[in-house]
């Protein structure tokens, strides 16, 4: 299944952090057909440079008004000039793309920094009959932002941060072995830097509980064609980030 | 879904092509990933597959593309299922598209090119893209692609074990182009594919390292187009047989303007990878120059640059 390009327009772009923006996109199609997890790549300018288009998870999306979600960390040159647009500009947005995360009825979702997106997607769509926790990991109580995106939604958070300034000290795998003992889950859905997600998706195992993670590589085309984001899979299976991922089964790529 | 332009179709080594434009090897996968972006039955001139090696390869590990001004730098390492899966798996799916399929090979010694080219001649292949130039694995091609001896030799070798069209991809890291292009067209090639990617590199300042995991990796993109364009002409001025040129082709004029230099049809490579739907929208780009200028068709310009 191939996504849309679509001359998509901003509807807004607003910063909620000392890096951190989130973006309104009018982009039907995409809204209409996105699942959890895809993702977004965005040609931040018509010019040549930067070139490559930007890989973006979707932290929302709602077919019926036609938009997307998009938040993003301002880490060089595409993403400073996301900061630029305003309301009514254009931005060309590609999806949606890649593989969805399977939800399930009793959720534990881990996110970490610019990854907490797909979990706040997730977190504001359960569908009914289903339950999640969310554990939310960042650097200090300066960063509480990311836990306010979760204010309306149905899940219960949890926080911890680098620094201990605000909820647990540590990371999320601190309180996720705790939290799994009190309450039931049968799933776990991470996304965040490679090694918390390697943390949770052990203690995931250690508890039987199968983990979903969501990688994040640096991509070329975003569309499979020219295995820039390859990774290795359990007994030796080839995978390309983009369209066999973002969303992995734990145990098929960390082993 | 697009009409085909009678004015952009074209004979390639005896291949008929609906435009002249190649989709560039590794950066269309295997053409069906661009199935629903584009329409590969009308929109394509031909495509050349991801680099097939005798046994599958992993490619390189660490990162493997990174961004330079106006260019993309990639060291992927010829990532692949191997040719004989690519016969058995891959190559049934795509005769279900009416799109001439060029099979890109690339090998570490003669023998190998050699059994590259006969497990590649088979139903379904239109012509062997000969890889003598990939920068990216130790001795995958660009060994051979830098003498004008080694070149001729694989042209050689390939050649008396295909009865395909060859068409030989050059090496823009060299001393001289032209002296390569004469070799292999002596050694009977029948047609050059130029450029492949110029060697470059990529500093991480932060963690003072190289960003790309192979250190080196291959430009292309936008940056590269003046050297493509210049080689493409000195190339064009040297040797009879047809070429396709390309380096950093984004647009239908940066296409014309390697058919002006000498190129017979073009590659598009890195602008699939900004926009999946590039090539069909190169074509049209084309097409509408044709009719604006009163061109009947798109070959009345090749090689029609006006010197001084």
């Amino acid at each position: 299944m191939s996504g849309y390009v679509e001359m998509g327009r901003v509807i807004h772009n607003t910063q909620i952090g000392s890096d951190v923006w989130r973006m309104s996109v009018y982009a039907p199609k995409q809204a209409k057909e996105a699942q959890l997890g895809q993702f977004c790549n965005v040609r931040v300018t018509g010019g040549t440079a930067p070139l490559l288009r930007r890989p973006i998870s979707y932290a929302g999306f709602d077919a019926k008004a036609g938009t997307i979600d998009l938040l993003y960390r301002v880490v060089g040159k595409g993403t400073e000039l996301m900061t630029k647009l305003q309301e009514g500009d254009t931005l060309d947005c590609l999806g949606p793309l890649g593989q969805a995360f399977t939800t399930a009825d009793r959720m534990l979702l881990v996110g970490g920094g610019v990854g907490i997106a797909p979990m706040l997607c997730i977190a504001d769509r359960l569908q009914p009959g289903q339950e999640a926790h969310v554990i939310l990991g960042f650097r200090n109580a300066s960063e509480s932002f990311w836990a306010d995106l979760f204010k309306d939604s149905p899940v219960t958070v949890h926080i911890t941060t680098d620094d201990g300034s605000l909820g647990t000290k540590g990371y999320p795998t601190t309180v996720m072995e705790t939290l799994m003992k009190e309450e039931q889950f049968d799933a776990v859905l991470t996304c965040g830097p490679t090694p918390m997600m390697k943390g949770v998706a052990a203690v995931a195992q250690q508890m039987e509980v199968p983990c979903q993670v969501s990688l994040e590589e640096r991509m070329g085309c975003g569309t499979g064609g020219c295995v820039g984001c390859a990774c290795q899979g359990k007994s030796g299976t080839r995978y390309k980030v983009c369209k066999d991922g973002p969303v992995f089964p734990a145990e098929e790529v960390f082993f | 879904m697009a009409t085909v332009d009678p004015k952009l179709a074209v004979e390639f080594c005896g291949i008929f092509m609906k435009n002249p434009i190649v989709a560039a090897s590794g950066t269309f996968g295997f053409g069906l990933e661009y199935d629903g972006y584009l329409d590969l039955n009308t929109e394509v001139g031909a495509i050349s597959v991801k680099g097939l090696t005798p046994t599958a390869r992993p490619g390189n590990a660490g990162v493997r593309i990174a961004e330079t001004p106006s260019g993309v730098l990639n060291c992927i390492g010829l990532e692949n299922p191997g040719a004989e899966a690519f016969v058995a798996d891959i190559l049934p799916n795509l005769k279900h598209y009416d799109v001439p399929i060029f099979a890109n090979i690339s090998g570490n010694t003669l023998e190998e090119y050699e059994v590259m080219a006969k497990t590649l001649t088979v139903e379904g292949v239109a012509a062997l893209e000969v890889n003598i130039s990939c920068p990216n694995v130790k001795c995958g091609g660009m060994a051979f692609g830098v003498q004008a001896e080694s070149a001729a030799a694989v042209c050689k070798a390939v050649k008396a074990n295909t009865d395909l069209p060859v068409i030989m991809k050059l090496s823009p890291n060299v001393t001289d182009i032209v002296e390569i292009a004469r070799a292999v067209e002596a050694a009977g090639a029948d047609g050059i594919s130029m450029i492949n990617t110029l060697l470059g590199m990529s500093v991480d300042l932060r963690t003072r390292k190289p960003l790309l995991g192979n250190i080196y990796g291959g430009l292309s993109g936008p940056a590269v187009k003046p050297v493509a364009l210049r080689l493409t002409h000195q190339v064009a001025q040297a040797i009879d047989i047809p070429i396709m040129g390309g380096g950093g082709i984004m647009t239908g004029e940066d296409a014309l303007e390697f058919m002006l230099v000498g190129a017979d049809i073009v590659s598009v490579g890195t602008a699939t990878m900004v926009d999946p739907r590039a090539i069909g929208i190169i074509a049209s780009e084309m097409s509408a120059y044709c009719e604006s200028q009163y061109i009947d068709h798109v070959s009345n310009l090749v090689g029609g640059i006006i010197m001084p």
